[in-house]
């Protein structure tokens, strides 16, 4: 499977399926099913994919770690999904400004302050971008790998920010959302627990180092 | 600019069945250059036609109403697939498509509670109680957007006045159909069922609150409430409870559904008012559609001040949301 993963064709294929959404949302364009509120149409559909993205992003060191599955290549591919999470959240920051608000920044701003579920959806969206810009391998050696490896955990607020701000727009059917939250709660879940056996698992500070070497890397 | 194209008809020249069998998708292509301000141009007419979401007869005799507005009518396309009609799933496109086997014959309306002569009106007698008339009226829906519907049918204080409601009726309620087996995405809705409304008795025998059979002079499609609902322009819509099969005269103020999912959100009147926000959103304006930008100024109650403002002499709106 790592052989498949590190094929040289490998980044141009995930490349593609990632903007196959957005062609699908256009495409429909062309067929009716954006349907008689287009902009609505459109805010939902970015925002469902900035969900699913940010949730396959997450979903990569799990898998990983999951050692039969023999996928530790699929690190390969973090940071451009990462960057089509940022990408759909964009879409979705731009329909809302360009159509919903109709380039009216002040009430945009009103919103922001004003409606808890826009101001959950714009801190993800905002804790996202310096995450595209410091998304290089140059900014990692200028930031160093620590302090990267802290400002790219943002993208766990993200996540839950999306999640959040999803659940609390819908009117009554909740349905979706609740999957979402599922989904990020195991996520992230993984995370706080894979955090506690390694921490179990690392010396403690002074005893003499164990040999085996350490599996904490980039989460 | 306005993304869109309604028909170049006045409504009163069409022939509905004739427009729609060969009316064209509309379709809505659009740059998305830039990713911002995006510039969209692009309702193209494609080469299939679309296929009708209903099935709906002509109703006879229908003379014009007052009260309707000359604005351009919404095309039934839109009116017919995009609703909000929980019952049959929370998508907009759902009821089109899940409402379809909704069996409305036969069908009566009990209409009952504090009157004197309580009675089962059959659809029949519904359709015949009064000259049916044509309304056409903007209906503003809570979530911000906007369309101009041809209504058919008579004020609602038509058949009140049948039943002679008694001096204790202060308030009517209103109840929707509900059948877990022809409705089975029901669970899914999120609200209590069967959907239930209310009003102020004054605001129900007010000339504008209509009893509704139709729509484009036909009769309604089931996603649009089919076969009698109510049409209250100078509220939101959700005020407007369709499938109706009781009306009950009351004393006191009567729950209403959305009241009950989220009281903090939506009040008893829900007046159609640019100047209180839902908690979630403005209601500052509203997109018209079929259309791309939310840029149509709101008007209070819905641009029906001059029929409905005195009802609420005095009151203040933003606590009697």
């Amino acid at each position: 499977m790592n052989r498949i993963l590190t094929s040289k064709w490998a980044k141009a294929v995930v490349f593609v399926l990632c903007l196959v959404p957005l062609g699908i949302i256009v495409w429909e364009g062309f067929t009716g099913g954006w349907g008689a509120n287009p902009t609505q149409f459109l805010e939902h559909a970015t925002g469902d994919w900035i969900l699913r993205f940010l949730a396959i992003t997450l979903a990569v060191t799990p898998l990983r770690k999951i050692k039969i599955l023999g996928l530790t290549q699929l690190i390969r591919f973090r940071r451009m999904l990462g960057l089509f999470a940022f990408f759909y959240a964009f879409l979705h920051f731009s329909l809302y400004l360009g159509l919903d608000r109709v380039l009216d920044f002040g009430s945009v701003w009103a919103d922001v302050v004003k409606r808890p579920y826009i101001t959950v959806g714009f801190t993800g969206f905002v804790l996202m971008i310096p995450l595209a810009i410091t998304s290089t391998a140059g900014m990692v050696r200028r930031m160093g790998y620590r302090r990267w490896q802290m400002l790219h955990r943002a993208i766990y607020v993200s996540a839950v920010a999306g999640v959040i701000h999803f659940y609390w727009l819908v009117k009554s059917d909740v349905h979706l959302p609740v999957i979402y939250a599922g989904i990020m709660a195991v996520l992230l879940g993984w995370r706080v627990l894979a955090w506690f056996s390694d921490r179990g698992r690392k010396p403690a500070r002074g005893a003499p180092a164990r040999k085996e070497p350490s599996t904490v890397t980039a989460s | 600019m306005l993304l869109k194209r309604s028909p170049d008809l006045k409504y009163s020249d069409i022939t509905p069945r004739d427009i729609y069998l060969n009316r064209r998708k509309f379709l809505y292509g659009m740059g998305l250059a830039g990713g911002v301000a995006l510039a969209g141009k692009g309702i193209a007419n494609l080469a299939f036609p679309s296929t009708r979401a209903y099935a709906s007869t002509t109703l006879p005799g229908i003379v014009k109403g007052q009260f309707s507005t000359d604005e351009k009518v919404t095309d039934p396309h839109v009116v017919t697939t995009y609703n909000n009609y929980y019952e049959f799933g929370t998508d907009k496109g759902d009821p089109a498509k899940n409402a379809q086997k909704f069996v409305t014959t036969p069908w009566s309306v009990s209409v009952e509670g504090e009157v004197a002569k309580p009675r089962k009106f059959t659809m029949d007698e519904i359709l015949k109680l009064a000259p049916l008339e044509e309304r056409i009226y903007r209906h503003r829906c809570v979530e911000g957007w906007s369309i101009v519907v041809p209504w058919v049918g008579y004020s609602f204080s038509t058949i009140a006045k049948l039943v002679e409601p008694n001096s204790n009726a202060r308030y009517v309620a209103f109840e929707t159909y509900f059948d877990k087996k022809q409705m089975p995405l029901w669970g899914r809705a999120g609200i209590e069922l069967p959907y239930v409304e209310g009003l102020r008795l004054d605001e129900a025998m007010h000339p504008l609150a209509l009893l509704c059979v139709g729509m484009y002079g036909e009769t309604l499609p089931n996603q649009d409430g089919a076969p009698v609902r109510m049409v209250l322009p100078w509220k939101y819509g959700f005020k407007s409870a369709k499938s109706l099969v009781k009306i009950k005269f009351v004393k006191d103020q009567p729950p209403t559904t959305w009241n009950i999912t989220n009281a903090h959100e939506y009040g008893f009147y829900s007046n159609v008012n640019p100047k209180v926000d839902h908690p979630r959103w403005s209601q500052a304006k509203e997109v018209r559609l079929p259309g791309f930008f939310k840029n149509t100024p709101t008007q209070m109650f819905n641009g029906y001040s001059d029929q409905v403002a005195s009802l609420y002499n005095g009151m203040d709106l933003k606590k009697n949301y």
